[in-house]
Parts: structure tokens; C-alpha cells; sequence
């Protein structure tokens, strides 16, 4: 795209996109080491995330100043435009992954003095596919790719089938011995945190679809 | 056509537009909906003027102008050899740039049109020219200075009473070119509340430089470059989602 007549704009734009994808990298980093906290019973770990979630909080009051700003001094329209309302919702939606990151962090913490229960085996398979879907969201909104928006999207409906096969197994082993009671309701939180977390990534791709094509995909089956 | 579609107020049709050899017009064909503001953008010597001066033939006063293709009010060309001019420009009043009142009384200046095209005498004409100054929101402030040299006004209200002038022969159509450029900020904001009044009676095209002016006021928006209509469509659609590029690059500042 060539640029705009009022260069200081295109810089600013360009900020905007790697302030967002700092951001992204960022929260990415921090559900990969809640899940090594839980996968290597790391409380050290799993304290640092909850920690580090203060620099999440300052990226995203700092991209709101930045859209803000550019929307009351440049006055965007047509692709700018949708480009700092998708920024808006995304940097929402990342700040609330983080967020989920620090609760996952917290739940690893409850659970790293305790052997794991049978389910648990399958929460790192269930995490690596959130983390996929991020990526992939992030990378769809960098290279303003909606089909690959559209994939992130559709791999929801796994998640989702994942977490109810996590509840089924866990509240078995519970029935079975109530001493599994407390490690049950940590893995059944951290379970459903990820299923939350896949959420907030397909709000994301939708800003990817609307930010490429101008269409608003959101609620599509409940508007 | 269908029964259900509604007669487009303004009609234009493959329309080209020469000044002597210079084409400054290609091929324009769009629709005006009557009762909406439809707002004409792009960059100076686009066409847009000349493509609002085709609507009331005020290009038949230049010389050497050549008009090919077609535009139709209702459904019957104005370009018909038989059609009366003076009865076009009453049915499309238009409103300019700067003001530019009649040197003549405040009343005089709304009551001229009327009187000359016969709509009234006396006590109607009287009504007219309150009503009228009423619709602009002139004629509490001015009803005690009816006699006043309307260039004594404010430019603000020059233009209002301008636009009443045109009101005054009952129009359907008003084409404003750039009605507000020489009008401050509050002055336009009143103007363009005053557009949104009028648009419940009277169908409004307006040209302007102002992309947050036609942003604000119309319903469709049609962007012209180097004489081509490039697109036309629902205001929201082209500030948001243009279609065209060229669009794209000139609603966002990047067009050179």
C-alpha cells in the first residue's frame, strides 16, 4: 500500500502493528511457561507469570493512547480506519488472554505439590492447540490473511468438545475419591481458562476478518 | 422496471461532458435518491462541480461546453430539446461557495424568485418569504430587518438567506457546492444541522473538499477522479470499506 501524504501517520501506523504484535509475543510467552509450570510442577515459573503480568496492562493502556491519538489527530478512514478499531478490540482481547494466563499460572501453583491426575495428560494437548490458534491469529493479522483468520475460527469447536471430555474425565476421578476433589476443580479451572483463552483468540481472528474484508463476522448465529 | 423500485430523483446516464477539446467528464452514469443527501468527493478538477452544474445546465452558460449522454429529473431528460431552463433551475435551486446575496433588502432577496416566476403577490408572498426564512432559521432574528441590505448580514447568515432564496420557489432538488468553505466551524456545523432539516423535504447534493463534512451529512457518497465517477455508495461503506482503491488511497490521505 503506498504511502500517506502525512508521513509521521505511516510510522505511527507501523508502531501501532508492532506494539500489537509485542504484545501478542508477549502473552504467547506467558501461556507457554503457565503450562510449563504445570507440566514441570514449576512454582517458580508459574509465580514469574503472574508477575509479569503488569507489563501486559502497560502495553495495553499504551496502544489505547496510540489509537486514541491517531484517531482524533489523523482522522483515519477506509483501511486505517479499521485498522485502529480492530487494534482497539484486539488489544482487549490480548490483555484478557494475559490475564487468563496469570489465572492458568495461578492454578499450575495450586497444582505443582500434587501428583497429576489421569486427566491432566490431556492438557497440554488442549493448550498446544490454543497456542496454535493464537499464533495463527496474530500472524493472520500481521500479513492481513483473513482465510488463515477463517481456520483459527473453526478450530474452536475443538476446544470446546476438549473441554467437556476434560470435565467427563475428571469429575470420574473424583467420584472415584474425594482426596482428588481439590486437584480436580485446579485442573477443571485451568481446563476451562484455556477454553476461555481460545475465546479471546477467535475475537481476535474476527478483527482479523473484519480489518481485511470490512465485514463483521462476529455473532453470526446469535444477532 | 419493478414496481417496487422507486423512480431515482436524478438520473444520469453515460454522461460526457467536453469544455472545447477537454473531456471533463467520462462516461458518468449514477442515480440520486430522492430525500437523501448524496455527497460528491475528490480532488480539485475531479469533475465533481461540473457533474452538479449538469444537473441544472448551469454548464450551458459556458462557452464551447458539450454535454453527450443523458440526465433525467423524475424520469424525463433535462436535456430535451423542448425542456424550459427556468422551470429546471427552480425545480434544482443551487446554493455556491461564498454567499452571494443580491445586492437588494433581506426581503427582496427571498421574495425575487417567487415574484418573478409568478408563485405569489402580497400578503402570499409575504408568507412566502416568512416560511422560507423560517426553514433557515432566519426569521426570528430577522423578521425586524427585513428591510436591511442582506450584505450587512454575517457570512453565516448570507448563505442561510441564500439558501432561502432557493427554497422561495419551492425546489425539489438543492445542489450546494461547497457550501461551507467560506463559513467557520460553528457556523458550518449549523449549516450542516440545517442540511439535516431540509433533507425530510427536499433532495440535497452537495460537493466538498471536506471528506469529515461529506462524512457527516450524507447518506451516499460518490468519489470522482480525473472526470470518472470511481464509485458510489452508502457514506458508511466508502469512508469504511471502499471498494475501489483509488478510493481507498484518497479517503485515507494517500493520494498525491
Amino acid at each position: 500500500m503506498s504511502e500517506h501524504i502525512y508521513k509521521p501517520f505511516d510510522a505511527e501506523l507501523r508502531s501501532l502493528k508492532d506494539m500489537i504484535l509485542a504484545m501478542g509475543g508477549l502473552v504467547e510467552a506467558h501461556i507457554s511457561d503457565s503450562l510449563r509450570a504445570l507440566v514441570e510442577r514449576d512454582s517458580a515459573r508459574a509465580r514469574s507469570v503472574i508477575e509479569a503480568d503488569r507489563q501486559v496492562n502497560q502495553m495495553e493502556l499504551a496502544i489505547d493512547e496510540l489509537c486514541v491519538r491517531m484517531l482524533v489527530l489523523r482522522q483515519p478512514a477506509a483501511s486505517d480506519l479499521r485498522f485502529i478499531a480492530a487494534a482497539l478490540k484486539i488489544v482487549t482481547d490480548l490483555e484478557r488472554i494475559g490475564d487468563l494466563a496469570v489465572n492458568m499460572g495461578e492454578r499450575a501453583l495450586a497444582l505443582c505439590d500434587e501428583p497429576p491426575l489421569r486427566a491432566v495428560v490431556d492438557l497440554p494437548a488442549m493448550a498446544s492447540s490454543v497456542q496454535k490458534m493464537l499464533r495463527d491469529a496474530l500472524d493472520a493479522f500481521v500479513t492481513r490473511d483473513d482465510a488463515k483468520a477463517e481456520t483459527v475460527l473453526a478450530a474452536d469447536a475443538e476446544i470446546d468438545k476438549a473441554l467437556v471430555q476434560i470435565f467427563e474425565d475428571v469429575r470420574a476421578e473424583m467420584k472415584k475419591d474425594p482426596a482428588n476433589v481439590d486437584r480436580g476443580i485446579s485442573t477443571i479451572f485451568y481446563a476451562k481458562h484455556l477454553e476461555r483463552l481460545a475465546d479471546h483468540t477467535c475475537n481476535v481472528a474476527e478483527m482479523v476478518v473484519y480489518l481485511v474484508r470490512g465485514q463483521d463476522v462476529r455473532h453470526k448465529t446469535n444477532r | 422496471m419493478s414496481a417496487n423500485r422507486a423512480v431515482p430523483k436524478l438520473c444520469v446516464q453515460g454522461l460526457d461532458l467536453y469544455y472545447g477539446d477537454f473531456q471533463a467528464l467520462i462516461n458518468v452514469s449514477l442515480e440520486i435518491t430522492e430525500r437523501r443527501i448524496t455527497a460528491l468527493i475528490g480532488p480539485s478538477g475531479c469533475g465533481k462541480s461540473t457533474l452538479l452544474r449538469t444537473f441544472n445546465r448551469m454548464n450551458d452558460l459556458i462557452v464551447g461546453c458539450k454535454v453527450v449522454g443523458d440526465v433525467e429529473l423524475d424520469g424525463r431528460s433535462i436535456y430535451a430539446p423542448n425542456r424550459n431552463v427556468d422551470d429546471l433551475r427552480k425545480r434544482i435551486g443551487m446554493v455556491f461557495q461564498r454567499p452571494n446575496p443580491f445586492p437588494l433588502s433581506v426581503y427582496e432577496n427571498v421574495a425575487y424568485g417567487a415574484r418573478i416566476h409568478g408563485l405569489a403577490a402580497g400578503a402570499a408572498l409575504d408568507a412566502i418569504v416568512e416560511q422560507s426564512l423560517a426553514a433557515v432559521d432566519l426569521w426570528s432574528g430577522l423578521k425586524d430587518r427585513l428591510d436591511d441590505n442582506a450584505l450587512t448580514l454575517s457570512g453565516e447568515q448570507q448563505q442561510r438567506l441564500c439558501i432561502a432564496r432557493v427554497l422561495a420557489v419551492e425546489p425539489d432538488v438543492l445542489l450546494m457546492d461547497e457550501p461551507c468553505s467560506a463559513l467557520d466551524p460553528v457556523a458550518t456545523m449549523r449549516v450542516e444541522e440545517l442540511m439535516q432539516e431540509l433533507v425530510d423535504r427536499y433532495t440535497i447534493v452537495i460537493v466538498t473538499h471536506n471528506m469529515q463534512q461529506a462524512a457527516r451529512v450524507s447518506q451516499d457518497t460518490g468519489f470522482m477522479l480525473l472526470g470518472e465517477l470511481v464509485e458510489i455508495g452508502p457514506t458508511n461503506q466508502v469512508f469504511t470499506s471502499p471498494r475501489d482503491q483509488r478510493t481507498e488511497d484518497y479517503v485515507s490521505g494517500r493520494f498525491g
